[in-house]
C-alpha cells in the first residue's frame, strides 16, 4: 500500500512538472493558435540565465524574477523579429521555424554553458515547507508556484482590459483590428507570456532534474500530453492534465507495463485523446462553420 | 516545330543526366559515394512524406516510424531469414503500407497540429518500442542488427575505378529512386493527385464532389507510410546497421525540413530537400565546430524567409519569369500560392 | 641547353635514389608522412550523451601540447574530431569520412558503445586501428575476431565482477536491487554481476528496473526499488541519472549498500549536483585519479595534469573526470606512436599497441596499463573507493588482473 501511495505521489510530482510545461503550451496556443516546439529548449535556456546569475551572487529571488522579466522581453523579441516575417505564412512554415529554434537554443545553451549537468537551487530547501515522506518541500513549493502563475494568468486574461485585447487578437483577428486592438502586438505578447511561463516552469524543474541543455527533451512529450488532455485551450485543463499524465505514467510503469515502455504509454494516451475526446477532458468543442 | 524541337531537347538533355548520373560514381571517392546513396535514400522517404504532407496536407511528425519499421523488416529478413536485399523492399512497402493505413484512421479525426503532435509522440515512442524485450530475439535489442553489404556481382572498372559495393549500391538505389519516383509521379498527376490537392485544400467540397475522404486520407497515409519504408529498407542495406538510437524522433524531423526545403507538393523538390538534409548539417559543422547546429537553425529559419516555398516554389518562379511574359509570372504565382495555402485548411 | 636538361635528370636520378634509400628506412601508410600522423576521433558533441564531448576536448589539447613540445619522433599530431550525436548511424557516416576522405592513420577514443558497435565491422574490415575506444563493453576485447579493435578502461563486467566480489565478502545474504540504462552498457553491466554471483544470483537480486535516456527522471523506479525492501543498491546509470538516483534515495530515506559504476562517480558531474552529503558512504571502482582528491595534491602527476589543465584548457572543468580521462588516454596513445617509431603502419600501430606495459600518471598506483597479443585488455585493475562527503576515499586494495 505504501509503495502505491509512494508511485501517485512520486506521479503528482512528476505531473506538477508535466503541468507547468504545458501550461506555457497552452499560452502559446491561447495568443498564436501555434504549437511551440521550441517551447522545452526556450525554458532551458532561460533557466541557464537563472543559474548563472545565481552564481554570480544574485539572490534567488532576484534572479528568479529577472530572468522572468528577460524571457518575456526575450519571447517578445522572437515573435516580433523572427516570426513576424512567418505570421501570414502556411503552418508547415511557421513549423520549421519552430524546429530551427529549438535546434539554435539547444545548441547555444550547450554552447554557452557546456554540456555538465549543473545542481540548480530551489527556494524551499528540505525543511523550509512540509516535509513528508511522500513530498519533498521542493515539490510541494513548486506546485504552490505554479498555482500561483496559473491564478495570475486567469485573472489577467479575465479581469484586464490587455487580457481581453489578447482573447480577442487570438480568437478573432480581423474583428479585433477593427476595433483598434494591435493583433501583432498582442501577438508578441502572447509570446512573451508564454516564455516567462517556460522559465518559470524549467526553474521549477531543474532543481528535481538538474539542468543541462537537454533537460527538456524527455519531458516536452508529457507536457504536450498534458496539455491536449486537459483542452489545448485551457490553463486549468493543462495542469490537471499533467497530474493526470504523471500518476497514470508512474501506475501503467510500476505495475501494468513495466518501465520499457513508458513512451508508449504517452503515445497511447497523446492518440487516444485525440481520438476519443479531442477537445480534451476540459476543453471547449470548437466548431467550425462551413 | 516548337514542340518537335522542344521535345529534341528534352531527350537530350534527359540523355545527359543518364550518362552523368552513371559515370558520377566513378569520379568520386566511395565515401561520396555513400553519401549519395543516402542522399537518393532520403529523396524516398521525402518524397513519400511529400505525398502526405505536400499533397494532401496531413502533417506528419512521425515518417521516422515508417522509416525505422521498414529498415527493420529488411534488416531482420536480410538477418535471419537470409532474403536477398533486392527482395526485402516488397516487405517493407507492404508492411508499411498496412501500418500506414492503420494509422491513417486516428489521423481522420486530427488536423494541423494535433496530427503532427500524435505522430510526434509516434516518433519519440519508437525507439524505446524497438528495444524491447520481448522482440529482443528478433531485432537484436539495443545491439541492433549488423548487416552485411552486399558486393558487386561481378567485377568493371570504370574511368580507373572498381565496382564497390558502394558503388554497385548505388546505381541499384538508382533504379529503385527513379522507379518510386515515376510510381509518385503518374499516381499525383492524375485524378488521384488531383483529389489529394482537393482534400487538402478544400475538405468539405471535394467530399460534397463525390470523393471518398476518410478512404482517401487512408490511403495516402498508408502509400506515404510504403515509400518512406521502402526508403528505410534501403538504408539497411546501404548503412549496414540498424540500431534503435539510428531513428530517433529527430529523423521525423528531419524529413519534415527535407519537405519543406524542396517544397511543398513538389516531387523533383524532394531531390533538393534531399540534398538539403544530407549535407548541411556537414556543412554547419565545418562552420563552427562549437555549436554546427545553430548554424543548421539558422539556415533553416533563413530558408523559411527567402524561399517559403521551398527550392521548387523558387525554381518554378524563376522559370516561369525566364520563359517570359507576365502571364506566365502570374500563373506561376498562382501555383506557387495554391502550394502554399494554409495547410489543414478549416479545422473542426 | 641540353647540358641543363641533363643536369636536371641527373639531379631527379639522384634524388629519387637518396628518397628511394631514405623511404626504405621509414614505412609509412595514409595519414603519416615525416611531418605528421593524422589521427581520427569520434565524439558525441550534440545530443543527449554531449557531456562526454569534454573528452575528445581535452585529447584534442594534450595534442596540442604534445605538439608544442616538437612533436612525436618530429611529427606533428593532427587530431581531427568529429560529431556524431551518440547515433549510430551518423557515426557510421563519420567514421566513413575519417577513413576514406580524410584518411587518417588511426582513429583514437571513440566513444560509446552503439557508436563503436555500428563502425565495429567496417574498421576491421578496412584495417583501420579502432584503439582504445571509450566506452567499457567488453566485446571489445576480442583480438582473433577482430584484431583491429582494442578497448582502454576496465571493461564493465569486470568491474560488476568487482562489486559482486565485494558484497559476497561483505553482506552474502543480501537483498539487491538493480537499476540500469536499457542498452548496451547498462546490460553489460548486469550480465557481469549476474554471472559474477552465480547461482546466488537468482535469490540475491530481487528487483531489477530499466530506465531510457530520454525519460526525464528516474524517482518512479528508485520508488519502487526502495519498495522492493531491497538493502543493497547497485546503480548501473549515467551521470545525470546516477545524480537524481542518489538524490532520490536520499530523499526517500532510503540508506541501502549503494554500488556505483564508474561511469558516473566524477565529482563534478555526479557527486557535488547529487549533493555531497547524499553520497555519503557510496562505493564505486577507480582505476583515475580523481583531481579533488587533496591526497594527490601535492604530487607531481597532479601538479602535471592541473598545469596543463590552466595552459591549454583553462576553461575546463577540475573536477570533471572526463578531463582526466582524455588527458590519460591521450597519453596511451603518444605512448603507442612513440613505440612506432619511424614505422608507421596501421599494422604496426596495433602490435605496438597490444605491447604495452607503462605506468601512466593520472592512474591510481598499482594500476597500470598493459597488453599483449592476446590480451586486449589496457587496464583491468580498480580500486574501491568510497565517498565520505568531500571525496573517494581510496581503500587500498586493487583488484583485477
Amino acid at each position: 500500500m505504501e509503495a502505491l501511495l509512494h508511485q501517485i505521489f512520486a506521479g503528482i510530482a512528476n505531473g506538477g512538472i508535466y503541468a507547468s510545461v504545458g501550461l506555457a503550451l497552452v499560452m502559446i496556443h491561447q495568443a498564436t493558435h501555434h504549437i511551440n516546439f521550441a517551447q522545452g529548449e526556450m525554458a532551458t535556456f532561460s533557466t541557464f540565465i537563472a543559474w548563472w546569475l545565481i552564481q554570480n551572487g544574485w539572490p534567488y529571488w532576484g534572479a528568479f524574477f529577472f530572468t522572468v522579466a528577460i524571457s518575456f522581453a526575450l519571447g517578445l523579441l522572437i515573435q516580433r523579429t523572427v516570426l513576424k516575417p512567418v505570421e501570414k505564412a502556411p503552418v508547415l512554415t511557421n513549423v520549421i521555424v519552430f524546429v530551427g529554434l529549438l535546434v539554435i537554443f539547444n545548441a547555444l545553451a550547450g554552447w554557452i554553458f557546456d554540456h555538465t549537468i549543473k545542481s540548480f537551487p530551489t527556494p524551499f530547501p528540505k525543511g523550509s515547507l512540509i516535509d513528508t515522506q511522500f513530498f519533498s518541500s521542493h515539490e510541494i513549493g513548486s506546485i504552490m508556484v505554479m498555482l500561483c502563475v496559473l491564478g495570475a494568468l486567469y485573472a489577467f486574461f479575465r479581469f484586464t482590459p490587455l487580457g481581453l485585447a489578447m482573447r480577442a487578437a487570438a480568437q478573432n483577428p480581423e474583428s479585433a483590428r477593427l476595433v483598434g486592438v494591435r493583433v501583432s502586438w498582442m501577438l508578441g505578447m502572447g509570446w512573451g507570456l508564454a516564455a516567462a511561463i517556460g522559465a518559470v516552469a524549467g526553474m521549477m524543474i531543474a532543481p528535481i532534474v538538474f539542468l543541462d541543455p537537454n533537460m527538456m527533451g524527455g519531458i516536452l512529450l508529457y507536457g504536450f500530453a498534458a496539455a491536449l488532455l486537459g483542452g489545448i485551450d485551457n490553463p486549468w485543463g493543462a495542469v490537471i492534465g499533467g497530474f493526470i499524465v504523471g500518476i497514470l505514467e508512474n501506475l501503467l510503469g510500476a505495475y501494468v507495463i513495466g518501465t520499457e515502455l513508458k513512451l508508449t504509454v504517452a503515445l497511447i494516451l497523446i492518440v487516444g485523446t485525440l481520438t476519443l475526446k479531442p477537445d480534451g477532458l476540459f476543453g471547449k468543442a470548437v466548431v467550425t462553420r462551413v | 516545330m516548337n514542340e518537335n524541337t522542344n521535345n529534341k531537347w528534352v531527350w537530350i538533355g534527359a540523355a545527359v543526366l543518364l550518362v552523368a548520373l552513371c559515370v558520377l560514381p566513378f569520379l568520386v571517392k566511395n565515401f561520396r559515394v555513400f553519401q549519395f546513396n543516402m542522399v537518393m535514400i532520403y529523396a524516398i522517404a521525402v518524397l513519400g512524406l511529400n505525398i502526405l504532407t505536400g499533397f494532401n496536407g496531413q502533417i506528419s511528425l512521425g515518417h521516422g516510424a515508417f522509416y525505422a519499421i521498414g529498415a527493420y523488416v529488411a534488416a531482420i529478413l536480410m538477418d535471419k531469414a537470409g532474403v536477398p536485399y533486392w527482395a526485402t523492399l516488397p516487405f517493407s512497402a507492404v508492411i508499411c503500407f498496412v501500418v500506414g493505413y492503420l494509422m491513417g484512421f486516428p489521423a481522420l479525426r486530427l488536423g494541423g497540429h494535433y496530427l503532427a503532435l500524435a505522430t510526434f509522440a509516434l516518433a519519440l515512442a519508437i525507439p524505446q518500442m524497438l528495444k524491447y524485450k520481448g522482440i529482443e530475439e528478433w531485432t537484436g535489442g539495443v545491439q541492433g542488427i549488423v548487416l552485411n553489404k552486399p558486393e558487386a556481382p561481378f567485377e568493371l572498372s570504370v574511368l580507373g575505378q572498381p565496382l564497390s559495393a558502394d558503388r554497385w549500391l548505388y546505381f541499384y538505389i538508382l533504379l529503385v529512386t527513379a522507379i518510386m519516383f515515376l510510381i509518385a509521379w503518374r499516381l499525383l498527376r492524375g485524378r488521384v493527385g488531383r483529389a489529394l490537392v482537393a482534400i487538402r485544400d478544400h475538405p468539405i467540397a471535394a467530399s460534397a464532389m463525390g470523393v471518398n475522404l476518410p478512404v482517401y486520407k487512408s490511403l495516402t497515409f498508408g502509400v506515404s507510410a510504403a515509400f518512406t519504408g521502402v526508403a528505410g529498407a534501403l538504408s539497411a542495406t546501404a548503412v549496414a546497421f540498424v540500431s534503435p538510437d539510428s531513428f530517433t524522433s529527430f529523423l521525423s524531423i528531419t524529413f519534415l525540413v527535407g519537405v519543406v526545403v524542396g517544397g511543398l507538393a513538389s516531387i523533383p523538390g524532394a531531390i533538393a530537400g534531399a540534398i538539403f538534409i544530407q549535407f548541411v548539417p556537414n556543412i554547419a559543422d565545418e562552420i563552427s565546430k562549437s555549436a554546427p547546429w545553430a548554424i543548421y537553425g539558422i539556415f533553416l529559419i533563413l530558408l523559411m524567409y527567402l524561399m517559403p516555398t521551398g527550392v521548387a516554389g523558387m525554381i518554378s518562379k524563376i522559370y516561369s519569369r525566364l520563359r517570359g511574359g507576365p502571364a506566365a509570372a502570374s500563373a506561376g504565382r498562382s501555383v506557387a500560392s495554391a502550394v502554399s495555402q494554409p495547410v489543414g485548411g478549416s479545422q473542426s | 641547353m641540353k647540358r641543363k636538361f641533363l643536369a636536371l635528370m641527373v639531379a631527379g636520378l639522384s634524388a629519387t635514389l637518396v628518397s628511394g634509400v631514405a623511404v626504405a628506412q621509414k614505412k609509412y601508410d595514409t595519414g603519416a608522412t615525416d611531418k605528421e600522423i593524422k589521427l581520427g576521433n569520434i565524439m558525441p558533441y550534440s545530443g543527449p550523451a554531449s557531456a562526454y564531448g569534454a573528452i575528445g576536448k581535452s585529447m584534442e589539447a594534450y595534442f596540442k601540447k604534445i605538439n608544442a613540445e616538437g612533436g612525436i619522433n618530429g611529427r606533428q599530431i593532427k587530431f581531427i574530431s568529429v560529431d556524431d550525436g551518440y547515433n549510430p548511424a551518423r557515426t557510421v557516416e563519420m567514421a566513413r569520412k575519417l577513413v576514406e576522405e580524410e584518411e587518417v592513420l588511426a582513429t583514437v577514443g571513440v566513444l560509446g558503445t552503439p557508436p563503436n558497435s555500428a563502425i565495429h565491422k567496417y574498421m576491421n574490415q578496412k584495417k583501420m586501428p579502432q584503439l582504445f575506444v571509450a566506452t567499457g563493453a567488453t566485446k571489445w576485447g576480442d583480438p582473433k575476431q577482430y584484431p583491429w579493435t582494442m578497448g582502454w578502461q576496465p571493461n564493465y563486467q569486470g568491474e560488476s565482477k568487482i562489486f559482486a566480489q565485494h558484497l559476497l565478502e561483505t553482506k552474502p545474504n543480501a537483498k539487491v536491487a538493480i537499476l540500469y540504462q536499457n542498452d548496451d552498457y547498462g546490460k553489460d553491466y548486469l550480465k557481469g554481476f549476474l554471472d559474477a554471483l552465480g547461482d546466488k544470483a537468482k535469490t540475491m537480486v530481487i528487483k531489477q528496473l530499466t530506465y531510457e535516456v530520454t525519460d526525464p527522471t528516474i524517482d518512479s523506479q528508485m520508488v519502487e526499488l526502495k519498495g522492493s525492501g531491497a538493502d543493497v543498491f547497485f546503480n548501473i546509470t549515467t551521470p545525470k541519472f546516477a545524480a537524481q538516483a542518489i538524490k532520490k534515495a536520499a530523499e526517500i530515506g532510503w540508506k541501502p549498500q549503494h554500488y556505483l559504476n564508474s561511469v558516473s562517480n566524477s565529482v563534478g558531474a555526479v557527486m557535488l549536483p547529487a549533493g555531497p552529503e547524499n553520497g555519503v558512504g557510496i562505493l564505486s571502482a577507480f582505476y583515475l585519479k580523481d583531481a579533488t582528491d587533496p591526497k594527490w595534491h601535492n604530487g607531481a602527476e597532479y601538479k602535471d595534469w592541473a598545469a596543463f589543465m590552466a595552459k591549454y584548457m583553462p576553461n575546463g572543468d577540475l573536477k570533471d573526470l572526463n578531463n582526466v580521462f582524455g588527458y590519460t588516454m591521450a597519453q596511451g596513445v603518444v605512448q603507442v606512436l612513440k613505440q612506432c617509431g619511424d614505422n608507421l603502419t596501421r599494422e604496426n600501430i596495433m602490435k605496438q599497441a597490444a605491447n604495452l606495459d607503462i605506468n601512466l600518471p593520472m592512474l591510481l598506483p598499482g594500476v597500470n596499463v598493459k597488453t599483449s597479443a592476446d590480451d586486449f585488455y589496457p587496464i583491468e585493475r580498480e580500486q574501491i573507493g568510497i565517498w565520505d562527503g568531500k571525496t573517494w576515499v581510496m581503500q587500498g586494495k586493487t583488484f583485477g588482473r
